[in-house]
């Protein structure tokens, strides 16, 4: 597997909750912007050539502000560099409004075959609260749209808003499981550094509260036939996002644009690549110096197998132990404490049978804890 | 050799902020013993703790000459005394070394704890006493309203008191007059063997140990072996000087004399203050009267909130008892705290000067477990042993009866919450002693046991009274007591830092408590923590951290796993200060905190 993750840094307004690299800009050059994400589809090709492309994801910002024309230009540079997969899974970003869902059609025609659509809510005054830009209804259309014409898409929601309780939840996941298609992400609210709603005082929710509605969520989506395979993230069995699973069983990706994270690995050195935040800056790297990278550090064995376990345990299936051994060099059971596997095993929050190490249920809820205890 | 009858050697004595040291100052500044450049505020309280808190440590003192009126030149020998509770035996020391005392006393205040206890001591130590009435330039002076209280409550004689102003220097003259009339100059034999009163004793990085000295009888030189007579040890002197207060080299100090020695000595240890020393050849008969190795009374456990600190606070340890052979201290390892030392001190405030000493000289951070006192263990088999640790308490059924220290303690308070102080008092199972007024002042003598006073006594003596009470003690002996060792334990596994010895009274209480406020601080984890108190086997309180439900939330956005790699780097760097109870992992923040709000 191998993955790209193409960052497009704008959107129409920056949401209160939002910590991610996002700007709001008055005139964007798209022929700029096409020529440097180019210029940087060339210098990541020519540094790990001959791979296959399984999967494309285009994220941000807002990428479905993005012309279609320009999303099939990127598309086709990067297959004119690299190999695509026959199955190639070509995810865009896209925000449930009006305008945009006219173009879902000339989008699937660039050639994104999946949209992730960020609903976040069903309720026109938590969508106001959110600080998006579209009403209920319009998601509602919106969604009509992508599933006449997309083969896929997810939609993504945002729970345990202030005061919203677990009945509330309910009614709301059941008015989402009737819109939806193959999957489901669903976060909770967190309040992060930077955001308006942290300037604001906007309180998270406690602890108990995150908890039932974590229950609901599991519990309704289980039997929607959305099983969760990854702590925020539930899909019809065969229907996981290609993409994500590349994050999180420790495959190669690279990141283009602003901000983008890679993780790519070449006689056997894998490196960890964090390209300029600052567009205008990014833009301004690419063109005189030609290449967008802030910093590029080299992983250890330690550094590796950290990564796979804090990563591959966020999903339901855990960590395989062949994958495990071929990204960090030794066994589950010889990087392992046996006596922090065993208190866990035997508190029930994780199972290992000598092929595959998984958090339970009850594990993954309390993940940071679990990690905690098995990688310090 | 001055003549004798030209020399006078006295000591100011007072309550803290009274005025003892600036009237130091303006004496120093009377006779020309500095120049005004040299002139800080001050000048005798050399330790920048010392200046802040406005309590002198050290003794320290200064050689004047004071033309008279009487037209002969005097050396006036002026002794600067700690002043505080915890000193009183340095204080005791300072007072043998001298024939008579300024008593001062602060107008807009009157006669306050410390007053008190020092006018005793001096009387003790046959002291002319010249009451100096200070602060009289100030709005709220009431000379007349002191007076009385001075021969009411201390019972001397004011009518001949001096009324000064230490600040403008007003009446400073009338002190010096009244000291060379009042005070009878020191008695002494040059030609008998050399008997020297050790007064006090500090470590200099350049001249080894100084030791603070008055020559009874013979004379101290330059290179005479001398010997200390509680120890044997011998030396051979040095340097010989005086205080102008700068160290000044002099040829020899007689009968009467206050000044240093230095024989390269490396600790202050060796110097037991209260020694006598005599000629090493030559050596006198008897030693002086009065000599006592100090004692701790205190004990309290210093563990530097980061580990890698260790063996800092070791170093620094070291370099505090080269200058303070009052405070002692062992190495001890806590489940709870790791590594630290078990420290023994004079008293509350001692404590809190070696501290804030180890914590601003030494830059370290440190956490001290609760005081607690040395109790006396009869053991079934007929032994008695001290317990300096409530950790180390043996098994109940070793032990037949506990003793612990009591007090006798003097209060002063204004009569209107004088309700306040008493009930304080009893509370702390405090006999009264004596209830005496002067004036709107009340004086509460009781008897407490000093183990209630290291629990937050002070800043409830402070609350109760609004900071008008004030309070002095001395130690009063033992006696048996219905006393328990609470330990606090966390999944079943004690831990010792916060385990303590009370009275079985208010040991549940106490016990209580604890388990509260470690049950808001200790997070919650993937399993249940039980904390309890517990009396022996029997549990007295017990408290549930619940197990924890969820603590994943963050969204993994475009391969960025930046924030995750953080937080397990932070999770990697806590570990280092978990410590392990059964099942559970729990910061050892959460029982530095615990500690700490002990101190609120």
């Amino acid at each position: 597997m191998f993955g790209i993750y193409l960052h497009w840094p704008f959107c129409e307004s920056k949401c209160p909750y939002c910590d991610f690299n996002s700007h709001v800009a008055a005139e964007i050059d798209v022929a700029a912007w096409r020529k440097a994400y180019f210029s940087e589809i060339g210098r990541f090709a020519s540094l790990n050539p001959g791979r296959e492309v399984t999967s494309i994801f285009f994220g941000g910002g807002t990428p479905s502000l993005m012309p279609p024309s320009l999303i099939a230009d990127l598309i086709d540079e990067i297959g004119n560099h690299w190999s695509l997969d026959k199955d190639v899974e070509i995810t865009a970003e896209a925000n449930p409004g009006s305008s945009e869902a006219a173009l879902f059609e000339d989008f699937k025609l660039a050639g994104v075959n999946r949209l992730s659509i960020g609903m976040q809510s069903l309720n026109d005054d938590a969508l106001k609260f959110l600080g998006r830009r579209h009403s209920a209804a319009e998601g509602r259309a919106a969604i009509e749209a992508a599933r006449r014409v997309m083969p896929r898409y997810s939609l993504d929601l945002i729970y345990a808003r202030p005061g919203q309780s677990a009945k509330d939840w309910e009614l709301e996941l059941t008015d989402a499981l009737g819109l939806a298609g193959d999957h489901i992400s669903a976060y909770q609210l967190t309040i992060e550094p930077g955001t308006d709603f942290h300037r604001q005082r906007i309180p998270a929710a406690d602890e108990d509260i995150g908890a039932d509605l974590f229950d609901v969520t599991q519990r309704m989506l289980e039997d929607a036939g959305l099983p969760a395979y990854e702590i925020s993230n539930h899909a019809r069995p065969g229907a996981e996002c290609r993409h994500n699973l590349v994050y999180w069983q420790g495959y190669d990706y690279v990141g283009l644009g602003p901000g983008a994270h890679g993780r790519l690995t070449n006689d056997g050195i894998t490196r960890r690549i964090q390209e300029i935040r600052d567009p205008a800056r990014w833009m301004n790297a690419v063109e005189t110096k030609g290449t967008g990278t802030q910093k590029s550090e080299r992983l250890d064995a330690g550094e590796r197998r950290d990564e796979l376990l804090l990563m591959g345990l966020r999903l339901t299936d855990g960590v395989e132990n062949d994958r495990f051994k071929s990204v960090s060099g030794e066994t589950l059971e010889d990087a392992l404490d046996p006596d922090a596997v065993k208190l866990l095993s035997d508190g029930g929050f994780l199972t290992f049978d000598g092929q595959r190490l998984a958090a339970t249920p009850e594990g993954l809820r309390r993940l940071n804890a679990v990690l905690s205890r098995l990688l310090t | 050799m001055t003549d004798l009858s030209h020399i006078r050697n006295f000591a100011i004595i007072a309550h803290i902020d009274h005025g003892k040291s600036t009237l130091a100052d303006r004496l120093i500044e009377y006779c020309g013993g500095l120049s005004n450049r040299e002139m800080t505020e001050q000048v005798l309280d050399s330790m920048d703790i010392e200046r802040e808190r406005g309590i002198t440590i050290k003794a320290q003192t200064v050689r004047l000459k004071y033309n008279a009126k009487d037209g002969v030149t005097y050396t006036l020998n002026l002794m600067d005394t700690p002043g505080h509770v915890d000193f009183s035996y340095e204080v005791s020391r300072s007072l043998a070394a001298c024939e008579g005392s300024l008593l001062v006393v602060d107008t807009t205040q009157g006669v306050e704890a410390q007053t008190l206890a020092n006018a005793y001591l001096a009387i003790e130590a046959d002291h002319e006493i010249v009451p100096v009435l200070n602060k009289i330039d100030l709005q709220a002076s009431e000379p007349q309203r002191v007076r009385e209280q001075i021969e009411e409550v201390i019972g001397l004689d004011a009518s001949e008191a001096v009324e000064i102003s230490a600040k403008t220097g007003m009446g400073v003259e009338d002190v010096l007059e009244a000291l060379i009339e009042k005070l009878p100059p020191p008695k002494g034999s040059q030609e008998d063997p050399l008997k020297a009163l050790l007064v006090d004793s500090w470590y200099d990085q350049y001249l080894g140990v100084m030791i603070l000295v008055r020559v009874v009888d013979g004379t101290l030189k330059k290179g005479q072996k001398v010997r200390l007579m509680s120890s044997g040890a011998t030396h051979q002197i040095d340097q010989v000087g005086i205080f102008t207060p700068k160290a000044t080299q002099v040829d020899e100090l007689g009968p009467g004399a206050i000044g240093y020695i230095t024989a390269s000595i490396k600790t202050a240890a060796e110097t037991p203050v209260g020694d006598t020393i005599t000629d090493a050849a030559r050596p006198a008969a008897e030693p002086l009267g009065g000599f006592q190795p100090s004692v701790p009374v205190v004990f309290s456990s210093l563990f530097p909130v980061d580990a890698a600190d260790f063996e800092d606070l070791r170093d620094s340890l070291a370099k505090l008892r080269l200058n303070d052979a009052s405070f002692v201290y062992e190495a001890e390892t806590s489940a709870a705290l790791g590594f630290g030392f078990r420290c023994g001190f004079l008293g509350l405030l001692h404590l809190e000067i070696i501290q804030e000493r180890l914590e601003r000289e030494f830059d370290l951070d440190l956490i001290t477990t609760a005081p607690s006192v040395v109790y006396r263990l009869h053991k079934t088999d007929g032994s008695i042993t001290e317990l300096h640790n409530p950790a180390d308490m043996p098994n109940p059924t070793q032990i037949t009866t506990i003793e612990e220290p009591w007090i006798r303690a003097t209060i002063l308070v204004p009569d209107e919450h004088l309700g306040g102080i008493l009930s304080l008092c009893e509370d702390r199972r405090g006999e009264q002693v004596e209830l005496t007024y002067a004036g709107a002042r009340a004086m509460a003598v009781y008897r407490l046991p000093l183990n209630e006073v290291v629990f937050d006594f002070y800043d409830r003596l402070k609350s109760t009274s609004r900071g008008y009470a004030s309070f002095d003690y001395q130690m009063d002996g033992y006696a048996e007591s219905d006393l328990v060792k609470v330990s606090i334990l966390v999944n079943e596994e004690p831990v010792d830092a916060l385990s303590f010895v009370a009275h079985r009274r208010v040991a549940e209480g106490r016990g209580r408590m604890i388990c509260q406020r470690l049950k808001d601080l200790i997070p919650r984890q993937l399993f249940r923590i039980a904390i309890q108190a517990a009396i022996g086997g029997k549990v007295i309180a017990r408290e549930t951290v619940s197990a924890m439900r969820k603590d994943v939330t963050a969204k993994c956005y475009g391969g960025d796993i930046t924030r995750k790699r953080k937080l397990l780097e932070k999770q990697k760097k806590g570990k280092k200060r978990m410590r392990q109870f059964g099942q559970v992992e729990i910061p050892q923040s959460a029982f530095l905190a615990a500690l700490r709000m002990g101190d609120d």
